[in-house]
């Protein structure tokens, strides 16, 4: 059923299904989306925002009759999961923003999902309930209890349908582990372990054990003054449960096994492309610093999102990537700019689909480019509500870069920076996207004649 | 380079330092405390233009307006970086979680400049590194804002103690040392 985005006879066309979140310009920080999941199977997205708050959307069952209509996400559950704390002992405020959401494997009815934000991980459940008990031998429906001398039979309580209620719980904190900012976890195909990296930390956990965690990468330096680099991101191996990856600031990527030993200080591999000398400049270091590194579900490539690209790495090769492709190159002439007004440090995530036939990231003006590896052709899009009648298939973009602008295109100095989508998601086996912009969360699938 | 290449280099360094401080004062006061990951591009990046607009200084020769020379810089003697992060406190490594964190998050970086510097400021005679300003070679580069502290509403500002304060950012700059030759682009 997974297709890249150019089928034989013409491009794969992207269509618009749905778009969640408030319609007016005015965001409310809190609102802001920071992370977007689907689970392993699709049929949940989660969405994590900068108020602490995880939504989770399901897709409906229905219509499976009919393809072409596929079944919208509706929200299935919300609940706080973080809130802001202060650190009394540095003075500090921990903000309560979800940096990342990570589904589990479901193993039986309950869904459960890993939720972090800078200091602290936390394991939800998430549970139907359609039932409920009633006929208590001691209390009544209410919940008063009854006077003991007034019973005079014994009946069996009987569990009777009700409403469909979708319940969140916290089942497990994990906190007190991280000194610097969490910026990823990651579950191991063992499903007992998971990861979570900080700037200079990588810690492994139990999913059962609270109170400890392995250190298994340490970059801090002994002298904070000789500090050169950071992790920026890390992921477990899809299927080797032994290896793990991270990224650095500097646009290194190690790759890491666990057997060799306790603390995976020395990689096993290192891949690096040697810079540019031609594109050196001021900026330089903040553009090469990678923001995502993320497998192919086959477990043979990695991906990298640097500020300007994206390059697919094969794990037997260290030296350089297999393949680079630009996602705004026109920016690299408004480096400075885009340092002044903060963009440079903009992180953007990167995803697969299904099949790794395909990549996707986002850029600014709201804008998100997919590349096909096969095919060797790229689109950009566009997420807006312009474009948001039911079924209304998006028209691909073009900016132009430099000299006579043609028309539909746009000019670099026309895009709109504050409309930037850092988080995409692609279901794990179907055609449908979701792409969040600031605060709105998008979802497209692929036109189905 | 030309002269005039140069002090486009120049200005185009020194705006982008002007920028780089601001923003590292800025992010003192951001929710959820100084992210290691941004000071560390901030200061890489203020390390580049102070490289470039040193050497596009010196590159000036003749045709600049200084009357007297700068003082000479101190290489070699430190391999710390300009506006690196500040000496944290030990922390214990948590094999286990302990509930105390040391505390460790960088503090302004320039309030830590100076104790990069592995000669003892505090110390020095006179003659080799006068906390006086001898004109406008030694002054503050004109880039950096203002060190006096805000002022709330109502207060008023009374002269400072002789002999409280600390060197002038501008010595800093040019006392540190060089360990990396960025080039010029």
């Amino acid at each position: 059923r997974l297709a890249g985005i150019v089928r034989p006879g013409g491009d794969m066309q992207w269509c618009f299904s749905q778009v969640k979140g408030a319609i007016d310009d005015d965001v409310a920080e809190a609102d802001i989306i920071s992370t977007v999941e689907f689970n392993h199977t699709g049929e949940l997205l989660a969405t994590g925002d900068k108020g602490g708050r995880v939504v989770i959307f399901q897709q409906e069952i229905e219509n499976k009759n009919q393809p072409q209509f596929r079944s919208e996400y509706n929200v299935y559950s919300t609940f706080q999961s973080h809130e802001p704390e202060f650190d009394y002992l540095k003075s500090l405020e921990i903000e309560e923003k979800i940096n990342k959401i990570r589904w589990l494997p479901q193993k039986n009815a309950a869904q459960f999902l890993l939720s972090t934000n800078d200091k602290t991980i936390k394991l939800w459940k998430i549970s139907e309930r359609d039932k409920r008990p009633e006929g208590y031998n001691l209390k009544e429906d209410d919940g008063r209890f009854k006077d003991p001398n007034n019973i005079t039979s014994l009946r069996v309580p009987v569990l009777i349908p009700m409403d469909l209620m979708v319940e969140a719980s916290p089942r497990r904190v994990f906190a007190n582990a991280h000194t610097y900012h969490i910026n990823s976890i990651s579950v191991n195909s063992d499903n007992e372990t998971y990861l979570s990296a900080d700037d200079l930390r990588i810690n492994l956990w139990h999913l059962e054990i609270t109170d400890r965690s392995f250190n298994i990468v340490d970059i801090k330096p002994a002298n904070m003054e000789e500090l050169t680099e950071v992790i920026t991101a890390a992921e477990f191996h899809p299927h080797q449960c032994n290896t793990f990856v991270y990224s650095s600031s500097k646009g290194t990527i190690r790759l890491c096994d666990m057997r060799v030993s306790a603390l995976c200080d020395k990689h096993s591999k290192l891949f690096e492309e040697p810079e540019d000398p031609s594109n050196r400049s001021f900026f330089s270091e903040i553009i090469s610093s990678i923001s995502d590194v993320k497998f192919s579900h086959n477990g043979r490539y990695m991906m990298t999102r640097d500020y300007l690209s994206v390059k697919i790495w094969d794990l037997n090769m260290e030296s350089r990537p297999v393949e680079t492709y630009q996602v705004h190159e026109y920016l690299r002439s408004k480096l400075c700019s885009l340092y002044e007004n903060d963009c440079i440090f903009d992180k953007f995530e990167c995803c697969w689909n299904g099949n790794d036939s395909v990549v996707m990231t986002g850029s600014y003006n709201n804008f998100f480019r997919m590349f096909d590896r096969g095919q060797r052709r790229d689109v950009t899009l566009e997420a807006s509500r312009e474009n948001s009648k039911p079924m209304q298939v998006l028209k691909p973009r073009k900016v132009c870069a430099g000299g006579k602008r043609k028309k539909d295109e746009i000019s670099v100095d026309s895009l709109d920076f504050n409309k930037k989508i850092l988080h995409t998601a692609w279901h794990p086996q179907d055609n449908i996207i979701a792409v969040a912009t600031t605060n709105n969360l998008y979802i497209f699938q692929d036109k189905v004649n | 380079m030309s002269a005039t290449a140069a002090m486009e280099v120049n200005a185009e360094a020194r705006r982008i330092l002007a920028v780089s401080i601001s923003k590292l004062y800025a992010s003192r006061t951001q929710r959820g405390g100084l992210r290691l990951h941004r000071s560390l591009l901030l200061s890489l990046v203020m390390r580049s233009a102070r490289d470039i607009y040193h050497s596009s200084r010196e590159n000036e020769g003749p045709s600049c307006a200084q009357p007297t020379p700068e003082e000479p810089m101190d290489t070699g003697s430190n391999p710390g970086e300009l506006t690196g992060l500040p000496e944290p406190q030990p922390e214990p490594q948590p094999a286990l979680n302990s509930a105390e964190l040391a505390s460790e998050e960088p503090d302004s970086a320039e309030e830590d400049s100076d104790s990069e510097i592995t000669e003892d400021k505090e110390n020095l005679s006179p003659t080799r590194q006068s906390r006086k300003r001898r004109g406008k070679a030694s002054a503050a580069p004109d880039f950096l804002p203002s060190k006096r502290a805000r002022l709330e509403p109502g207060e008023e500002r009374y002269a400072a103690p002789l002999g409280s304060c600390r060197a002038g950012a501008g010595e800093s700059l040019t006392a540190l040392s060089l360990n990396r030759v960025i080039p010029a682009f």
